[in-house]
């Protein structure tokens, strides 16, 4: 099927739902392309490479919404979809909240956002399973005592995002991806240990080498052997930039509007307040070209755009999309996002915490005592409440310096405690995917150990 | 069910023949096997928020993948067309994983029984929305009727139907009919001004609508899921460090899952990344314990007739009296491990290469009684339910979250605490296990384990037990 026909077949599938009754639709249809090449002890282990595509409807009949997806395009598939979708809107309820964007509230950023690279398709096979091969024989080619593999992988993405409505948007882009990562075994007597590195780009010019990939997940791996269990303790605790992301990420799950509305958030009804150290600032940005958040327009068709949400401590903003704006009486910042089938969730562009201006050496070295998390393990973190309990690994922090390797502890604490006792932000914020953050410093949580 | 009867060859013609043709192409550049796996998926959900019927969506997806394995390689294509144009690209970018003759001699498909331990009496398609709306609007009245303090209550409803075919250059033709439907209510929960809490609850299997409107009726999954957020709001901070804990009976099973069962997955263990690697016939647990990982419980969430590559489901003792015996099998790891396939290779979808997975993995029954297990604890922690787990398979270092437990003083069950992840070691942390109860529990089926990407439905289970020794990460 050519470029332009899903495009039009979005518009199609739009009308046709309008035809046989909706008051109002909406059209998204996927389409992507997929390799996967593995390497595991310098052999070819995994080859793997297809294509799919489908398509997803969601109508009005007045406030009432229906959906449907298929991946089946033909005519026939195209009838399943836009009858089962206006069948569905007779058993649901009339929700005063649910409608489409206002007209002037859709469109998209003009330019080129850089979303998809030119080389991606054409990448050779044999380059792609070859940069594998030298990323892991680097990683085993660090120490003897990186023995063992899980391998090293090489994959690439490109996809076409398209999406019609009934009031007039008629929208596409293109993205690709292409990741590098390698998965290094370190194992000494009794001792065995796993760590990794990844690098990802729109296009395979913005890998990092496969030499650097490899090295870096083989020391990561090898800092980890031997690893102490330490005594139960409260003490300063230090995020390194993998493990903030995952802190910045449980920010985003808690402005996420539609917890906001139905109250299950520890930051809801909070906008304006102080919730976090002065050093904090947390901005969504979707427009930032060639980033993996960055998108011309949202999943209901509104521009992506740049929203403030903690400045300097202070709650500005949640990320909403039209339902939840509706319910919280403000306007969509943008961040529709869903899959195929059913209502539009929430999603966010670029989310990231600002950087600061020490670097991580330094906050390091101003702790006598305590913990640097470099992996957290888990689902311990409640929303509602703020409580967060992980499990954590990473090196012990002595005399401000890395002293050795500590795991199957806990680390514990109250969210809103964490962002108001977010002690030291680093400088070395880096956007290794669409969550992004420097090192942190906690000025104290509870390790939960011996 | 019969090849004849499927949908692959009423709707989509396909024929014995084509299946042949298709499995020749994908050796034509050589190999020493391939698989085809054909899925129909029919999914549909509703949602009740705020008493209102907010969302309803219905889908299908179609597709078939192709594999090769040449040694330790493996090719892997899919499509989602099921034209024989596209199977045959498929079969020939699979292919180009192999190099020289392939190895397999000639071979007829042969279509063999098994069990059947999920009959499909009516597809989703077949029953009314009406009676789904009607399970919902149920859940979101009892939740709301069970305390006045409640004041959210969000439920979903969704099933499924899998049809799925796998047909091999061994020889086998199988086709299978999967149900899948889960009920999930959330309830949240207030006192005056205070902080709100949240209580989960949900359950289902292998089972059609009829489950739910019998003897699962949605008003008991809301008022656990409200019991639980009322409970809550009374709760104080958990407790840290190492010490006594005491998991109720069900779906704590998800300990088993995180600390021994993936562990045991074959893959790892024939690379060799394991913490259980090489340790077959050593103890790893108390002999109090003995873990099974079964397939063919009827009408289970984890329960399959076949897995993915074809094989029969089967029961397979992973840890027998605390000594482990074996390990969970696919088609490739047992052909390089030279063993036999125990009926574990899973796969999300057409879209996904299989690997050793879990079924329904629960711990035996013992001798104690649950009271007695309470009261031996002078002072420790007793978990009824928790969130998800993981695990790092290397390390052997796993934690899963409890969402409702309470603390234990002198032998009693007293208050309930804050939400906290416990943290062990897979092949130490059963080693401190010194009463098992016997009040064995399945979950009620709301598992979903995820692997290297790949989302399957399991089921966990056990009975109460006692645990002289984990580490608890609270902030008392």
């Amino acid at each position: 099927m050519s470029r332009n026909h899903l495009l039009e077949l979005a518009a199609e599938v739009v009308k046709r739902a309008q035809a046989a009754g909706a008051t109002d639709a909406e059209c998204t249809i996927a389409e992507g392309e997929e390799f996967s090449a593995n390497v595991r002890m310098r052999e070819l282990e995994n080859l793997k490479e297809a294509g799919s595509r489908g398509a997803g409807l969601r109508i009005m009949i007045g406030k009432k919404t229906g959906a449907s997806s298929t991946s089946d395009l033909s005519a026939e598939g195209i009838a399943y979809l836009v009858k089962s979708a206006i069948e569905l809107a007779d058993v649901t309820n009339e929700d005063p909240h649910a409608g489409l964007p206002e007209p002037e509230e859709l469109g998209k950023l003009p330019g080129d956002l850089r979303l998809s690279s030119a080389d991606v398709p054409e990448l050779d096979t044999e380059l792609k399973i070859e940069t594998a091969r030298k990323a892991e024989a680097a990683a085993l080619a660090v120490d003897p005592r990186i023995s063992n593999s899980e391998g090293a992988s090489f994959d690439t993405h490109t996809g076409r995002h398209i999406f019609a409505n009934s009031r007039g948007f008629a929208g596409e882009y293109s993205t690709s991806y292409c990741s590098l990562s390698v998965v290094p075994v370190a194992r000494e007597n009794e001792s065995m240990e796993r760590d990794y590195w990844e690098t990802l780009a729109r296009g395979f010019g913005g890998l990092e080498p496969p030499d650097k990939v490899g090295r870096i997940a083989a020391e990561r791996a090898l800092r980890r052997l031997h690893p102490v269990k330490v005594e139960t303790q409260k003490v300063p605790v230090v995020f390194e930039p993998r493990v903030a992301r995952s802190l910045v990420g449980e920010i985003f799950d808690a402005v996420h509007g539609m917890s906001v509305y139905r109250q299950q958030s520890f930051l809801a009804g909070k906008l304006g307040e102080k919730v976090a150290r002065e050093s904090v600032t947390v901005i969504d940005d979707g427009t930032i070209p060639g980033l993996f958040g960055t998108s011309p327009f949202d999943d209901e068709g509104v521009p992506s755009r740049r929203t403030v949400v903690i400045e300097r401590g202070v709650l500005k903003s949640y990320l909403l999309n039209c339902y939840a704006a509706r319910k919280l009486g403000m306007k969509t910042t943008g961040n529709a996002s869903r899959g195929l089938t059913g209502n539009a969730g929430i999603g966010h562009g670029n989310f990231y915490l600002e950087k600061g201006t020490v670097t991580p050496e330094q906050i390091i070295g101003g702790i006598r005592n305590g913990f640097f998390v470099t992996q957290v393990q888990g689902f311990g973190v409640n929303i509602v409440t703020g409580d967060y309990s992980q499990g954590a690994s990473g090196l012990w922090i002595r005399d401000g310096e890395l002293a050795f390797a500590v795991s199957e502890v806990t680390i514990a604490a109250n969210l809103k405690d964490m962002l108001l006792g977010l002690e030291a932000v680093g400088s070395d914020l880096e956007f290794r995917g669409s969550v992004a953050a420097p090192t942190v410093k906690i000025g104290e949580m509870t390790v939960g150990g011996k | 069910m019969l090849f004849s009867e499927s949908i692959f060859a009423t709707r989509f013609h396909i024929t014995r023949q084509d299946l042949e043709k298709y499995l020749a192409e994908a050796l034509s550049h050589g190999g020493d096997y391939a698989d085809l796996y054909f899925e129909y998926l029919l999914t549909s959900s509703i949602s009740i928020d705020e008493s209102i019927v907010k969302s309803a969506a219905q889908g299908v997806t179609m597709g078939v993948g192709v594999r090769v394995i040449a040694g330790e390689r493996t090719g892997y294509a899919y499509s989602d067309d099921l034209s024989p144009e596209k199977i045959r690209k498929a079969a020939h970018v699979a292919a180009y994983i192999a190099k020289g003759p392939s190895q397999v001699e000639k071979f007829d498909l042969k279509e063999r029984t098994h069990h059947n331990l999920y009959p499909v009496v009516h597809a989703p398609t077949e029953t009314a929305f009406a009676e789904r709306v009607d399970l919902v609007r149920r859940a979101d009245h009892a939740a709301r009727a069970y305390d006045p303090r409640i004041f959210q209550v969000q439920a979903v409803y969704a099933d499924n139907l899998r049809h799925v075919m796998v047909a091999t250059t061994e020889g086998v033709l199988s086709v299978d009919r999967q149900p899948l439907a889960r009920l999930s209510v959330a309830a949240l929960a207030r006192e005056n001004d205070g902080p709100p809490q949240r209580g989960h609850s949900g359950g289902g299997g292998r089972v059609e609508l009829g489950f739910f409107q019998n003897e699962n009726p949605p008003e008991h999954f809301a008022t656990e899921a409200a019991r639980e957020a009322i409970a809550m709001l009374a709760a104080v901070d958990a407790p840290a460090g190492e010490m006594t804990v005491v998991l109720g009976p069900g779906w704590p099973g998800i300990l088993l899952h995180e600390a021994v069962g993936h562990g045991l997955e074959a893959d790892f263990n024939r690379k060799k990344v394991s913490a259980f690697s090489d340790r077959i016939g050593q103890k790893v647990a108390s002999e109090l314990c003995t873990v099974i990982d079964d397939g063919t419980i009827s009408s289970r969430r984890g329960s399959l007739n076949v897995d993915d590559e074809g094989h029969p489901t089967q029961r397979n003792v992973l840890i027998e009296n605390g000594i482990l015996r074996g390990y969970l099998q696919d088609k490739l790891s047992s052909t390089l491990m030279h063993s036999a396939s125990t009926g574990s290779g899973r796969r999300e979808s057409y879209e996904h290469v299989p690997m050793p997975r879990m079924t329904n993995t629960f711990m035996l029954a013992g001798q104690s009684e649950p009271a007695d297990i309470i009261r031996s604890v002078p002072k420790g922690l007793y978990c009824v339910s928790f969130g998800g787990g993981q695990v790092d398979i290397t390390s052997g270092n796993f934690v899963f979250s409890a969402s409702e437990s309470y603390l234990i003083e002198d032998g009693k069950v007293t208050r309930p605490v804050r939400n906290a992840t416990l943290i062990g070691n897979g092949p130490e942390a059963l080693k401190y296990v010194s009463m098992v109860g016997n009040d064995l529990k399945l979950d009620e089926g709301i598992g979903v384990c995820g692997k290297e990407n790949q989302h399957v439905p399991v089921g966990v289970g056990i009975p109460t037990i006692r645990i002289d020794r984990m580490t608890v990460g609270g902030t008392a």
